[in-house]
């Protein structure tokens, strides 16, 4: 579960994590008061307006109906932030990440400028923490190269990425924190001071349960001080059973709405792009039958994994969700029934198929496992529009017949 | 014998009066799995399935010998499950719960390591040896007994990888399904391995799936240690990068993560790749035939 940048500022704060400080708003007036009061705090006329959405490049990405006007930009006066909230509010915003349809921005963030002027040089730098899989650990992965696209950094100068490895159970050690602190060429107070930073930012990792925290940039201020400019978490999802607090941060706005439905009915789906719908029991074979329709001519449209439980009820949500979708022109249903029995399964297809009404497309339904021969009898004896298979390879035919028009 | 579990293992069921551990402890024992008893704390003395409850897995192993231990604990619980199984010096451990929160188990994980158990698991199917021991929640009908591994992300392509190669006029010795998360007990090399070194099985079929790197580690293994032929699939061709696919682990990260990446390192080390998921078994057969000739 992904957060707003806002959202994961405060969470960070409650660990003693300095960041950027911020008001997230929603409208135009809040945001001329939020400005003002932090003119205030700050005693300066600077200030940050900077738009929320679930996605990376926001300073470099722009607002569709207002072209010029990009997603993070720095303001310097009351007027400022009621034009700049105009046009951001409401609107839609266009980044390297969010593809061409862009993101409805329902929020903003007015937060301090930290990049006034003062004894020493600023710095960006960049810091995450995540799990490595393959070591079984968490890792920092840090790099003195920030508020650059990591992946590009990665890529083309690997040498300038550092990784901390933090053994399970444990805290991260203090040689480990000044370890990062030394190779990002601080010294003095700006090194105590990341010391502590990626101290307490660790805690926040593992007491929040994050799957994923990023900040970028890492700032070091002209007056020494290390704070999260921007921050990018994620949530792992099986871990909110022992945060229920954190269960209402998520925003639904930012999902594809068909996904929110789907998971209404613990229905696990994520919408594709292509032609052929299909409804699987297991992700692994949810994911091999989206394989095949692709190796049969077909695109897949959707990934759909209808669980342990292929019933009547789950198969018509199943159904209403696929047929959601324009694209779709034809839909597999690939169940391999072990405990549950086929003809089962079978009898809920045909009643939801009932239920439905009239269904205009091809309905290819392969069941194997437990009973699958008097399933396919119960289907092809139902009178309705379905073509019946057992084989997965039958099955892959059909589904050429279906996308080919034959 | 195959490996893992056989007609010996003396199984117990973590989690054994709940809905789940009752219904699949049933499905055991009906295939004729030695289930020996159960843990459930609190209820420790009870009978549940004319089989002794215990309150620990430590009681289990001393009053019922247990050495192998199936865990259906609610996610929440489920990592403590496995560390207490470990502690009990239970040799086998299954870990069917989907939904564990991966921090837990990186810390259950570290727990295990150096002490003389396995785990299976976490989010998987479980492991079955055709005609000896079913202990998972796999359909034991599928499994006809016969001389081919299965190591697997994934159940029901597990199913189907195993329907399609009885189809094909073969047989299982071990099914071995590893799960679906980031972070798990054994991995695809280390299953691959116990199969490439047992004398019942003849070849081997390998299922993986998009994220991670453990299907290019079991090839780069099996390219020096290749001794009978493996059969390998990939699911996830298919999937948008950044998208998890249903299972915690199911996620394209890079470059390295996607179905293509793992094919290509895959037939490169010598293992038959199939593309669709329907020439499992069929494949296999083939495979097998030619090596028979040769």
């Amino acid at each position: 579960m992904n957060l707003h940048e806002y959202q994961a500022k405060e969470l960070l704060k409650q660990y003693n994590v300095p960041t950027q400080e911020g008001i997230a708003v929603h409208n135009v007036d809040e945001a001329v008061n939020a400005y003002k009061q932090i003119a205030v705090d700050t005693g300066s006329k600077f200030a940050v307006v900077k738009a929320q959405i679930h996605a990376g490049g926001r300073g470099k990405g722009t607002m569709k109906e207002v072209p010029l006007q990009h997603g993070v930009q720095v303001v310097k006066s009351a007027d400022d932030v009621e034009t700049v909230a105009k046009n951001i509010l409401g609107n839609t915003l266009v980044t390297i990440q969010t593809g061409e349809a862009g993101k409805k921005v329902n929020k903003i963030l007015i937060a301090q400028d930290m990049y006034y002027d003062g004894p020493s040089e600023r710095k960006e730098f960049y810091l995450s923490i995540l799990l490595d899989r393959a070591k079984k650990q968490n890792v920092i992965m840090y790099s003195t190269e920030g508020g650059m696209d990591i992946e590009e950094v990665a890529h083309s100068t690997p040498e300038k990425i550092y990784k901390e490895w933090v053994k399970p159970g444990y805290s991260l050690q203090g040689f480990q924190a000044r370890n990062i602190a030394f190779n990002l060429g601080l010294s003095g107070e700006a090194h105590k001071n990341m010391v502590k930073f990626v101290t307490n930012l660790y805690n926040a990792y593992i007491g929040l349960d994050c799957a994923m925290l990023e900040i970028n940039p890492l700032f070091k201020s002209s007056d020494d001080k290390i704070i999260a400019v921007d921050c990018k978490m994620g949530l792992d999802e099986n871990a909110l059973i022992r945060h229920k607090n954190l269960v209402d941060l998520r925003d639904k706005s930012e999902e594809d709405p068909t996904e929110v439905e789907a998971g209404e009915h613990n229905l696990n789906y994520v919408k594709l792009d292509g032609n052929v719908g299909c409804m699987v029991n297991g992700a692994g074979l949810a994911m091999a039958t989206m394989d095949m329709i692709k190796l049969a001519g077909g695109e897949p449209a959707n990934f759909l994994d209808v669980g342990g439980t292929a019933n009547a009820q789950t198969v018509e949500a199943g159904f209403r969700i696929i047929m959601k979708d324009p694209n779709v022109k034809a839909i597999l249903i690939n169940i391999f029934g072990g405990i549950v029995r086929c003809d089962r399964v079978a009898a809920g297809v045909i009643e939801a198929y009932k239920n439905m009404g009239t269904i205009n497309i091809p309905i290819i339904v392969r069941l194997q496992g437990t009973n699958a021969e008097e399933a396919k009898k119960l289907i092809e004896e139902s009178g309705l529009q379905v073509q019946s298979a057992i084989l997965l390879s039958e099955a892959a035919d059909l589904v050429q017949k279906a996308v080919s028009g034959n | 014998m195959a490996v893992l579990v056989n007609k010996n293992s003396k199984v117990i069921v973590q989690g054994f009066t709940g809905t789940e551990g009752t219904f699949h402890a049933s499905q055991m024992i009906e295939y004729g799995t030695n289930v020996v008893g159960g843990v459930t704390p609190g209820k420790g003395g009870a009978t549940h399935l004319e089989r002794p409850v215990f309150n620990t897995v430590k009681d289990a192993v001393e009053q019922a010998g247990a050495d192998t231990s199936i865990i259906f604990v609610p996610p929440a619980f489920a990592a403590d499950a496995i560390m207490e199984a470990a502690d009990a010096g239970i040799k086998v451990i299954i870990c069917i719960t989907e939904g564990i929160p991966v921090q837990d188990m990186v810390k259950a994980r570290e727990y295990i390591k150096g002490r003389e158990c396995r785990l299976i698991g976490p989010n998987c199917p479980g492991v079955i040896t055709a005609g000896e021991a079913k202990v998972g929640i796999m359909p034991g009908f599928v499994f006809k007994p016969g001389r081919i591994g299965i190591v697997s992300k994934s159940g029901t392509l597990t199913y189907e990888a195993a329907d399609q190669s009885v189809k094909a006029g073969l047989g299982i010795s071990t099914a071995i399904g590893i799960g679906g998360d980031p972070i798990i007990g054994t991995t695809t090399k280390e299953a691959v391995e116990m199969l490439m070194n047992d004398p019942e099985t003849d070849g081997i079929i390998m299922i993986g799936e998009i994220g991670g790197n453990m299907e290019a580690e079991a090839a780069m293994w099996l390219k020096e240690n290749m001794r009978k032929p493996v059969v390998g699939f990939i699911a996830g061709q298919t999937a948008p990068p950044g998208r998890r696919m249903g299972h915690a682990g199911a996620i394209v990260g890079g470059a390295d993560d996607t179905a293509a990446a793992k094919m290509k390192i895959m037939g490169e080390c010598g293992i038959h790749v199939v593309a669709s998921p329907a020439d499992i078994g069929k494949t296999m057969a083939e495979v097998l035939k030619k090596e028979a000739v040769a």
